[in-house]
């Protein structure tokens, strides 16, 4: 067990790497034997990040070096920098790898029944193992120019996904807009990790923030980092691709692609607070977060509030809860220099827990809303809100799971949205209380966007068109079941996952130092 | 190498960069569009291999090494496998812009656009 997580940062990138390769050739000789290969490894990875998870809050970071003797040795004999490559997992990098292991495992068991009824079933299980490497690339590399080519893998493959069902034309519209997003963000990494490696001449993560200098290059480089994964994430005013993606996509990967946007959220989260935590000039960066943070949240919601496709709907929706999370770091951020305010028990140590256990919560009841969006899109075969109705009727566990997502999503007390919004609002208002009016006026909204889609989409009487339906195959089911007992189990316990997996989350952010010295040793 | 100044590629590098935003920015046609991508790729991988060159080192050639230091060839490896990736990511892009002239019988961004709002 002790070598299995020793070995278990690589064995959780490279298992859904081999079986994406070996689904198609498994796939030939049989269906169910496919199905059980694509489950079996997302279940063998979700337990081995557990397990890694587990170990990382018990005992510290771990580092594993490619090609070395033994994988904790970073840096070889007779050198005095990191040359190979490095993986490096700290309570952030785990807390990530949780929510895309629970999130892809979902999606995968909704794809069995979601996808049934399309060709080339066998391409598109390889595509999703191959996302789910880039994403747990992205989240476990201690080097930068990796941290491009998982992007990249995670941004082709989910490209791919998205225009997945060649027959409609809006398909290949979303697929298309966001492959060029992609690969404009993805060429902007490459030239920031370009600048670094000709000043410091070294890719790792660690040896360049112990080393940077913040001199005019290296800002252009964050600012081309940070715009880059900001455009990723679909920040406003960089989202306009953003619902246009999501909503065409199979509501599986959209499931998917909110965690990677999430990846690309801790991505640039550790460009700012290890990369250059050393360094930063936090009040300002810090602000810039802030702004635009707020910006998403409220461009969102408005946004959300008059659109009648069902996924587009919560597209913009999920526009608006990242704005909560921005602004729950960027506070972090801006009062970083203050160690009274991020220490243990000051209020930007909190802001920041709210922002990352929002994160957590969004993973949880955002694709949650996008797989009863994909349940209504299976029975009815419309997207379009104001053609369903009564849906209710036949649709008993869809209406249920779905009711759970909306109290989730608009922060209705006692559920898991609530605690991690109560958490960003108290901390958010000792900064400046306005954030916090607007943060609850956005969750307003929310609360009555999705209630007026509730309204049209389940009540009332049975239309005559979907009185034949039947309720959606159990896989489904299963899948959406599995977030909503996610969200279960945070609304009962949140203290529990607060203290054993946020906190350390916040605190990997908050001080850089033991990532550093993870791999370099601790300066003399 | 000597007569050549120091920054020129660095120079042609940001040149190529900044026709590849026009293109990506102000062109309406998708095939212009993914060729911007490709001219932005080029130029991204320019500067990586103006990068490789210090002054004073040797290239990193086995054979026949001449007195001196060798030059660690990290950007000539970064700038392969970016062309790689780049020539998946247009090969998709293609793709995709056929099935869209498939479907909607133009090129143009703005004739052949379904998703609005």
């Amino acid at each position: 067990m002790a070598a299995l997580i020793t070995q278990s940062p690589i064995l959780i990138i490279a298992i859904p790497l081999l079986a994406a390769f070996l689904t198609p050739l498994v796939g030939m000789a049989s269906k169910k034997a496919r199905n059980a290969l694509v489950i079996g490894s997302l279940v063998f990875v979700a337990f081995l990040v557990f397990a890694l998870a587990r170990d990382v809050v018990i005992n510290g970071i771990h580092v594993y070096t490619l090609g070395a003797a033994s994988p904790a040795q970073a840096i070889p004999t007779g050198f005095i920098v990191p040359v190979r490559i490095i993986l490096e997992v700290d309570g952030m990098s785990a807390f990530f790898g949780i929510i895309w292991a629970v999130v892809s495992l979902a999606a995968a068991i909704y794809s069995l029944s979601h996808i049934a009824g399309e060709s080339g079933q066998n391409r598109f299980y390889t595509l999703l193992l191959l996302m789910v490497t880039g994403g747990f690339g992205m989240m476990f590399t201690g080097d930068l120019f990796n941290l491009f080519v998982f992007l990249e893998i995670a941004s082709i493959s989910g490209g791919a996904l998205i225009a997945y069902r060649t027959r409609y034309a809006d398909t290949q519209e979303g697929g298309f807009k966001y492959i060029v997003v992609s690969a404009i963000a993805g060429l902007m990494v490459l030239f920031a990790t370009g600048i670094l490696y000709a000043q410091y001449n070294s890719l790792n993560i660690a040896y360049l923030a112990q080393t940077i200098q913040y001199t005019r290059l290296d800002q252009i480089a964050l600012a081309l980092l940070l715009i880059a994964f900001a455009m990723k994430t679909g920040m406003v005013p960089l989202h306009l691709w953003f619902p246009d993606a999501y909503s065409v996509a199979p509501a599986s990967i959209t499931g998917m692609l909110v965690i990677t946007s999430h990846a690309c959220m801790y991505a640039a989260f550790r460009v700012c607070f290890t990369l250059y935590g050393r360094v930063i000039d936090a009040p300002v960066v810090g602000w810039i977060l802030i702004v635009f943070g707020l910006l998403t949240m409220f461009v969102g919601v408005t946004m959300a509030v008059y659109q009648k496709d069902v996924m587009r709907f919560m597209s913009y929706h999920a526009i608006s809860q990242l704005g909560y999370m921005w602004l729950g770091v960027g506070v972090g951020l801006a009062v970083l220099g203050n160690p009274a305010l991020v220490g243990v028990g000051g209020w930007g140590r909190e802001a920041m827990s709210g922002g990352i256990f929002h994160i957590l919560n969004h993973a949880m009841y955002k694709p949650l809303l996008f797989f009863t969006g994909g349940a209504l899109f299976h029975y009815t075969g419309t997207r379009d809100l104001t053609k369903m109705g009564g849906l209710a009727h036949k649709m008993k566990w869809t209406t249920v799971l779905y009711i759970i997502g909306t109290l989730s999503i608009s922060g209705i007390p006692p559920l898991n949205g609530f605690s991690s919004k109560i958490l960003i609002y108290e901390s958010v208002y000792q900064f400046n209380p306005i954030f916090t009016i607007v943060g609850i006026i956005v969750s307003i909204l929310t609360l009555a966007s999705f209630t007026k889609a509730f309204h049209s989409a389940f009540m009332g009487a049975e239309l005559p068109e979907y009185r034949g339906g039947r309720e959606v195959p159990k896989s489904m089911i299963i899948a959406m079941g599995i977030l909503a007992a996610g969200i279960v189990f945070i609304t009962l316990f949140p203290s529990l996952i607060v203290d054993s997996t946020i906190h350390p989350a916040a605190d990997a952010l908050i001080d850089p130092n033991p990532y550093i010295s993870a791999v370099i040793g601790v300066a003399p | 190498m000597e007569n050549i100044p120091l920054n020129f590629p660095f120079l042609a590098a940001a040149l190529l960069a900044a026709i590849s935003f026009y293109i990506v920015i102000f062109k309406r046609n998708l095939i212009k569009l993914i060729m911007g991508i490709a001219i932005m790729a080029s130029a991204v991988n320019l500067f990586l291999v103006a990068l490789g060159y210090r002054a004073g080192g040797n290239a990193p050639i086995y054979t026949d090494v001449p007195e001196g230091s060798m030059v660690l060839p990290v950007p000539q490896a970064l700038t392969l496998t970016s062309i790689v990736i780049n020539v998946a990511v247009l090969a998709l892009m293609l793709t995709m812009v056929i099935q869209i002239y498939r479907h909607t019988g133009s090129l143009d961004s703005e004739k052949s656009r379904k998703l609005k709002g």
